[in-house]
């Protein structure tokens, strides 16, 4: 037992040293407005002695960088980085949840001790989310896990839920992860958050690097707070162009994983700029970025703005301090689009990037409609789900599935009044149109899940979904065809029995 | 550790003994340690003898020396992590050695029947006669879940032989050290290979090769991943190389 701590200790004091060695980070420059960010952390108070430090790191000579590279230079205390350096970094929050959490704390005290305790007990967030609504004891086992761990460790942020019956009861209990982590202030920007789950990308949006790790990983950065990461080169998006009303960031980033691929940005980052990113909300941002795994990006940033720093208000009280890509910054490619000219896109079976207009897709015959997950299932998602039903006053023809991501989101349909309804809430919306009634908040069917999930495709059917992945089997049966698409294409596909461009009801 | 002593059992006898394959498999199966064990590597010493190498365990300090040998089970394109493991096997926690062991049974449990007749793992077992994978473009995109090289790993597989990775299945296979995430310098090999052929994966030549076709394939050097799967993975390795205190130090 002893000396799996002392392994532990010496761990951290190894990296303490490093620490020690390495010059500061100068006082990152401020681009844009950051009225409402408070001065930067100053991390160099604890190290006592300084090593002489080269020009470039004080600051008196730059080398441009892009965000993502700003963030993860500040992150290892250095004053420049290039892509394809591999970094030590200090990681400001850990995520984890009931999927891969248990595997993440079986690491942890293997590897640390028995007795070890985590690195910082206010950096772990802790989220069931996954399997939650089954009488799967396994997964009821793997809460109980979370919950045992949270307890033994004082972890500060555990989202728990015990009353299955009902997640009403349970007013700690957010949901879906990437969505509660945005909600609860968690996510900042110019910090580094990562994730034992591959849509941790979705915080990019707040300017911030946030990406998956594994169980390995994530158990190593439970003791040191440390992850060995290698600077990815940024591609650039350029979106411009005033966004048509008929359009969702779901048709934006289905549009871009299509141009590159599901592998087009592997091992790099994507930085989403432009007039038409810039008046994006913070869960269309959201939209954009948690998609940027499935093109395989490390991470995807959008940068800080006046949206980011209303959205934080109330949220949060740590100081955070963003950081914006150079001007001389290098980018490892340019992509340009002109939003305006953009037509609603899906992504066909079984392949995000298997991209298809709508319209081109009309005389696709579908079982039923899905609109949920960290992707599909904010609130946003629902108002302009029900927009499209309001719009067109009929009944849906296919059983739609409604699967709110978090708590929160779930008031929000039952209480927020739809624009243009004369003060009707989406509940009523979606139970005029035959909807199913809202789902207690989770990721539900989005992965398919234990059998007894809700809305989990157990026969090979062909569902319209707002979720993210459309690989076989991913919403449960090996058989069962994908079509991923925005918010407003999925509920227009309700309402015709077949996949539908949603200018049909919205022009 | 009862497979010990073989590790270091090495005679020409061994040397010249025919090919049993599916190797890796059987040794595997027939212990039931997580961790990498020196008797199921094949390793070789001195001038390459590939077939006979399979039999035999050498010891040798240079890193990345591994040779593997057996049956080859071949994907395709964009395998992504839900066809590795489906998710409803993801309550299984891969840190529980019996449940460790049953996510080995799941292992490509999700591919398409239709697509893929034979399965990776045979019905009723808990590990598989293929000890290679050949994949192509993109393998293990998709989710961040460990347990896919995990199961990978844990059913008996050595080496992942593809086009390219999706970046978290391939930290993730060196952070575990459960699967060698091996890249090939060309495209279209899984296309020239057959589930069931006999396949030799020779690290330190970077080299691939197919016995049932005859051809044989360049692999992109595993660089400094290779003694960290070598190892164990991560944890494993910083402990060896004394990056960590050892565990067994006081």
């Amino acid at each position: 037992m002893a000396s799996s701590i002392s392994a532990a200790a010496k761990a951290s004091t190894a990296f303490a040293h490093k620490k020690e060695l390495a010059a500061p980070a100068p006082a990152q420059h401020r681009a844009g407005s950051s009225r409402r960010t408070k001065p930067c952390r100053v991390r160099a108070v604890a190290s006592p002695a300084r090593a002489p430090r080269a020009p470039s790191s004080t600051g008196s000579v730059k080398s441009a960088m892009t965000m993502t590279e700003k963030i993860l230079a500040r992150a290892s205390e250095r004053a420049a980085l290039e892509p394809g350096e591999n970094v030590w970094v200090d990681v400001d929050v850990l995520m984890t949840h009931d999927v891969c959490g248990p595997g993440t704390i079986g690491i942890f005290k293997k590897e640390f001790g028995e007795d070890a305790k985590v690195w910082d007990r206010e950096k772990v967030v802790i989220i069931p989310d996954h399997y939650i609504f089954t009488t799967d004891e396994r997964a009821n086992r793997n809460v109980d896990i979370l919950r045992d761990f949270c307890l033994e460790q004082n972890i500060k942020y555990f989202y728990d839920i015990k009353d299955l019956s009902n997640f009403k009861a349970n007013p700690d209990y957010k949901g879906v992860c990437h969505v509660a982590l945005a909600q609860e202030g968690h996510c900042r920007p110019g910090e580094v958050l990562l994730g034992t789950d591959s849509h941790t990308c979705n915080a990019g949006a707040f300017g911030q690097f946030a990406t998956g790790i594994g169980n390995t990983d994530a158990g190593f950065v439970l003791g040191t707070g440390k992850a060995l990461l290698k600077v990815p080169p940024t591609i650039r998006f350029v979106l411009d162009g005033e966004m048509p009303p008929y359009l969702l960031a779901k048709d934006l980033i289905l549009q871009i994983i299509g141009e590159i691929s599901v592998s087009g940005a592997t091992y790099k980052s994507m930085e989403f700029v432009g007039s038409t990113v810039e008046s994006l909300t913070m869960e269309e941002r959201m939209t954009l970025c948690n998609m940027v795994i499935e093109a395989g990006g490390k991470n995807g940033v959008v940068p800080a703005d006046e949206t980011t720093f209303k959205y934080l208000e109330g949220k949060t009280s740590v100081d955070y301090e963003p950081v914006y890509s150079d001007a001389q910054a290098r980018f490892f490619s340019d992509y340009r689009f002109d939003v305006s000219k953009l037509e609603p896109v899906v992504a066909k079976p079984h392949s995000p990037d298997n991209r298809a207009l709508a319209r081109e897709c009309k005389d696709v015959k579908v079982d039923r409609v899905y609109i949920g997950s960290c992707t599909g299932g904010k609130t946003e998602d629902f108002l302009a789900a029900a927009k499209v039903f309001l719009a067109s006053g009929k009944k849906v023809k296919v059983p739609t599935f409604l699967v709110p991501a978090t708590q929160k989101v779930w008031m929000d349909v039952y209480s927020l009044p739809v624009p243009g309804s004369g003060g009707k809430t989406c509940s009523q919306i979606f139970e005029e149109a035959g909807c199913d009634t809202p789902a207690s908040p989770s990721c539900g069917a989005c992965l398919g899940g234990p059998r007894d999930t809700y809305a989990r495709m157990n026969e090979p059917m062909v569902c319209v979904s707002t979720t993210n992945r459309n690989f076989p089997g991913r919403m449960g049966h090996k058989e069962g065809q994908i079509y991923l698409a925005s918010p407003y294409t999925a509920a227009a596909s309700a309402l015709t029995g077949y996949v539908t461009d949603p200018r049909d009801f919205l022009m | 550790m009862a497979a010990a002593p073989s590790a270091t059992a090495v005679s020409t006898a061994a040397l010249l003994a025919p090919i049993r394959a599916p190797t890796s498999a059987f040794l595997r199966r027939t212990q039931l340690t997580r961790h990498r064990d020196h008797s199921l590597k094949c390793r070789r010493a001195g001038p390459i003898v590939p077939a006979a190498a399979a039999a035999a365990a050498g010891s040798s300090s240079s890193p990345s020396s591994a040779v593997f040998h057996g049956e080859c089970f071949v994907v395709g394109d964009n395998i992504d992590t839900d066809q590795i493991i489906p998710a409803e096997h993801l309550t299984l926690v891969p840190s529980k050695p019996d449940e460790y062991r049953k996510l080995g049974s799941f292992a490509f449990a999700g591919l398409p029947s239709a697509a893929y007749p034979t399965p990776f793992v045979a019905p009723g077992e808990e590990s598989t006669r293929y000890a290679v994978v050949v994949g192509g473009a993109n393998f293990g995109c998709g989710s961040s879940r460990e347990h896919a090289p995990v199961a990978l790993g844990a059913a008996g597989a050595r080496a992942v032989v593809a086009e390219g990775y999706a970046r978290i299945f391939f930290r993730n296979s060196v952070a575990t050290g459960e699967v060698y995430p091996l890249e090939l310098t060309d495209t279209g090999a899984w296309k020239e290979c057959k589930t069931g052929d006999v396949v030799t994966v020779d690290l330190s030549n970077s080299v691939f090769i197919n016995h049932t076709s005859g051809k044989e394939y360049k692999l992109k050097p595993i660089g400094d991943a290779g003694p960290v799967i070598e190892a164990g993975g991560i944890f494993a390795y910083a402990r060896k190389t004394g990056m960590i205190a050892s565990k067994a130090a006081a």
